[in-house]
């Protein structure tokens, strides 16, 4: 079972690393839309501070949205996905090991680069440690949640567009948290709570997520 | 129907499409008097509320259409579990049918609430969690109505749409849990919404007007429902039978 699943994601990533452009556009994009919001609201720090995990939470949401039509589109395209539908391994684990796959590549580098916006906005020790374990812990749930809506705009006019309404009223809990947390953190009531949530929203989206997914490609590969 | 009642006999569109033709004057005439009733007992007979003065008779609006629009999302994801589990054709098409209901009902909900919220709060809006939670169900209803639509197959649209349904009504309470910790933890509820004690003649003007509201929503997925079938089914013979029938 383990072997698919690493099959599947050393797969990916090995794809991910020919076409490592696209890692580094959907970061930037993080790291610009978090920046366009000091230029929009001002510089005064309290604010920012208040400001700064609600904005970096949101700017995580949509540079995750912005990797995932990739996540099924090309094995679609080239066939891949079929012969891995066709496989004898149950489709849900190979959904798993992609969705790993694109929280490695997608998910991890925001969770890296998070801390150095956060000093941007004059989040101090604690709240930047709380901050990168809250994206640290929340995005695989991104990844997992939105692979349901990947599989089922695949192939879709406007994919993009649709993803993210299907998508986002699903990931406003793990935005609620994972901003909750930080905001927790900083006002001084302590942020485990939160993390503890994420945390689990977490393990259950990886659990179930990837199954929902699978029955949606086999939806959309009738 | 000769030896006994099937009711399975109606899941196909060939039957139950008649079927539908002849239920939905009933709904509809139920829905017209239990309107009638409701906004009497509403508007004339109802007490003067002591806070609030008249402006309160909105929630025989609000109220009802808060409950049918969380209603209706259940009973899709319960027909598109059904779809999704026993592969019948018409329990999509009863998803889609009641969708734009559906969807119609989250936004007269938000928006009657919008008009009572100014005079009573003073503001249109507030980030309450009912409120946010409404508007997100709203959301939710968009989506699945911009998946099927954009999904030609529409076997393929009843199936796709029926599993975002599924994963829509497991995430409602998360949602709704959510919205109400995270409500809770940035402001104290400053609105109180429940009141202690309510007038008797207040609570049945309310449910009468559930009651017209859930009628109306049955005979407008009904009929909604009958023109997808048509459309769907536009090669089968039953279909042109019934077309010519009504040319002549």
């Amino acid at each position: 079972m383990l072997k698919i699943i690493f099959a599947v994601i050393g797969r990916d990533l090995k794809l991910a690393m020919r076409r490592q452009a696209d890692i580094v556009s959907a970061l930037f994009f993080f790291v610009i839309v978090v920046s366009l919001f000091p230029l929009g609201i001002g510089p005064e720090p309290d604010l920012l501070r208040k400001l700064a995990p609600g904005v970096l939470w949101v700017a995580a949401l949509l540079a995750t949205m912005l990797s995932l039509p990739r996540l099924f589109a090309d094995d679609h395209r080239d066939g891949t996905l079929e012969q891995l539908a066709l496989a004898p391994h149950p489709l849900g684990l190979v959904v798993t090991g992609k969705v790993i796959a694109h929280w490695l590549v997608s998910g991890l580098p925001l969770a890296l680069i998070a801390p150095v916006l956060g000093v941007q906005f004059d989040l101090t020790g604690d709240g930047l440690f709380v901050l990168t374990a809250a994206i640290l812990l929340g995005t695989p749930a991104l990844s997992g949640i939105g692979a349901i809506g990947a599989a089922l705009t695949l192939g879709l006019r406007g994919g993009g567009v649709l993803l993210s309404l299907l998508v986002l009223p699903l990931y406003i809990p793990v935005l609620i948290f994972g901003a909750g947390a930080v905001d927790a953190t900083v006002s001084g009531l302590g942020g485990e709570g939160h993390l503890s949530l994420l945390a689990a929203m977490t393990f259950a989206s990886l659990g179930f997520a990837p199954w929902a997914s699978a029955a949606a490609l086999k939806i959309a590969l009738e | 129907m000769k030896d006994r009642f099937n009711l399975y006999r109606f899941a196909s569109p060939a039957t139950f499409y008649p079927l539908a033709g002849t239920l939905i004057p009933y709904f509809a005439a139920i829905a017209v008097l239990f309107g009638i009733a409701g906004l009497y007992l509403g508007m004339l007979v109802a007490p003067t509320d002591f806070q609030q003065g008249e402006g309160y008779r909105i929630i025989f609006i609000h109220v009802p259409a808060s409950w049918m629009s969380m209603f209706i999302y259940l009973v899709m994801a319960f027909w598109a579990a059904i779809g999704l589990a026993f592969n019948t054709r018409l329990s999509g098409m009863m998803a889609q049918a009641l969708a734009p209901t559906g969807a119609l009902m989250a936004f007269l909900s938000l928006w009657t609430g919008a008009l009572w919220g100014k005079p009573m709060w003073g503001t249109w809006w507030v980030w309450d969690a009912r409120l946010t939670s409404e508007l997100i169900l709203l959301f939710l209803y968009i989506g699945y109505m911009a998946l099927t639509a954009a999904i030609d197959d529409p076997r393929r649209a009843d199936k796709a749409g029926g599993l975002l349904l599924l994963v829509g009504v497991v995430n409602i309470p998360i949602i709704y849990f959510s919205v109400k910790w995270w409500n809770t933890l940035h402001q104290g509820s400053s609105v109180n919404l429940t009141k202690s004690s309510m007038a008797t003649t207040m609570l049945y003007g309310m449910l009468l007007m559930a009651m017209c509201f859930w009628m109306y929503s049955i005979a407008v997925a009904l009929m909604r429902v009958r023109t997808i079938m048509l459309e769907r089914e536009r090669n089968a013979d039953w279909v042109k039978a019934e077309l010519a029938g009504d040319v002549q």
